[in-house]
């Protein structure tokens, strides 16, 4: 694989649901999109987020796989679950911290982002990458990324106690090395 | 086998997520085992073909063993003895007056003691629920697949004497 690497900029990113298009374009899972865009807060905000699978070194969805069916490959790329060993348990789907795997209930297995391994692995960007108008997805060296945006690439994110290393990256302002999730504070409950 | 990541629990590294350890078998491995192991069994029953030629190649009628006085044995009352060595056990009935009967005590089926059941002139298998005839040794009921080796009694004087043993592989 080429030394380039995914950053995601949320910052940058205007909504425009290229990348859910282009990467439904794929024939290995041709009109089931695995990147989504999320808005917050529409009525008040324009602002919106893309989210594609950040690759984790230690991935939590595999981990708790009850089946074996989420394999990380030689690049550090999680994969789709396997369809012969996935028992459609979504138990990846609660358990990832980003809200990466999707259940197809139709198909009865999990489908995730691959970052496009058919592409990356020959050298090519991932499809939404390569269409996304303002390169909130951006899919470069990290001497491109460095030279070119303000923000901090990182990879290191603290959801409470537990400590995710991941292969994608993410653009935070300066001077932030590491994500810190309040995990207590994102669970909702009902206001007094 | 070393481990290739010493750091993780076992349990860990048994289903490691990794595509790298995953630990394949591939097919001319499994073809291995599977010849390797259909040959220890070929080898197995030869051995046990040898075993079974070479016992009934070995001299059937051993040494009359005296087994019991004419006069030790009630009507159906029942000794034990062991002919043709001391570990083939066999059972001595005295059916009448004059007739007396022996059979191994091995069930055909799967080798328990069979007893004898005066009231019933039959040997039953407590394990399986067999039964035997006691006069011809037969198979009654139950799933033996022979009837029992019947032990040649002769009474010589005031003696039983257990004089060679029927062929049991009928």
């Amino acid at each position: 694989m080429s030394a380039l690497a995914f950053f995601i900029d949320p910052s940058r990113c205007i909504g425009c649901r290229a990348c859910e298009r282009a990467c439904a374009e794929c024939e290995t899972h041709r009109g089931v999109s695995m990147i989504h865009v999320d808005f917050f807060d529409r009525r008040e905000s324009i602002a919106s987020a893309p989210t594609v699978c950040m690759h984790c070194e230690d991935p939590t969805c595999a981990e708790v796989c009850p089946a074996d069916a989420i394999k990380q490959n030689e690049d550090g790329i999680v994969q789709s679950s396997l369809k012969p060993r996935c028992v459609a348990c979504s138990n990846c789907v609660l358990a990832c911290p980003f809200g990466v795997p999707k259940m197809i209930v139709p198909m009865e297995q999990m489908m995730k982002c691959d970052m496009c391994y058919d592409r990356t692995s020959a050298g090519k960007r991932p499809m939404c990458a390569t269409v996304c108008p303002s390169q909130a997805l951006a899919f470069v060296s990290p001497e491109e990324i460095a030279r070119d945006r303000r923000e901090q690439p990182v990879n290191v994110f603290h959801f409470g106690n537990q400590e995710v290393v991941t292969k994608v990256h993410l653009m935070l302002p300066l001077a932030r090395t590491a994500l810190e999730i309040d995990v207590a504070d994102q669970i909702w409950e009902e206001m007094p | 086998m070393s481990r290739s990541h010493p750091s993780l629990p076992l349990w860990k590294e048994d289903v490691s997520f990794r595509a790298a350890d995953e630990r394949f078998v591939m097919r001319r491995q499994f073809g291995r085992a599977m010849a390797l192991t259909s040959l220890g069994m070929f080898l197995g029953n030869l051995w046990i073909l040898g075993r079974t030629w070479t016992r009934r190649l070995a001299p059937r009628n051993p040494s009359a063993v005296v087994v019991a006085g004419v006069s030790e044995l009630a009507i159906g009352q029942v000794k034990v003895f062991a002919y043709p060595t001391q570990d083939d056990p066999c059972l001595l009935i005295r059916l009448s007056a004059t007739s007396w009967v022996a059979y191994s005590q091995k069930c055909t089926h799967l080798s328990c003691a069979v007893v004898y059941e005066s009231e019933t002139g039959r040997l039953a298998c407590p394990c399986h629920h067999g039964y035997f005839s006691a006069a011809t040794g037969e198979v009654l009921q139950g799933p033996p697949p022979r009837r029992l080796p019947r032990v040649h009694i002769e009474p010589r004087g005031f003696e039983l004497v257990a004089v060679g043993m029927e062929d049991d592989r009928a």
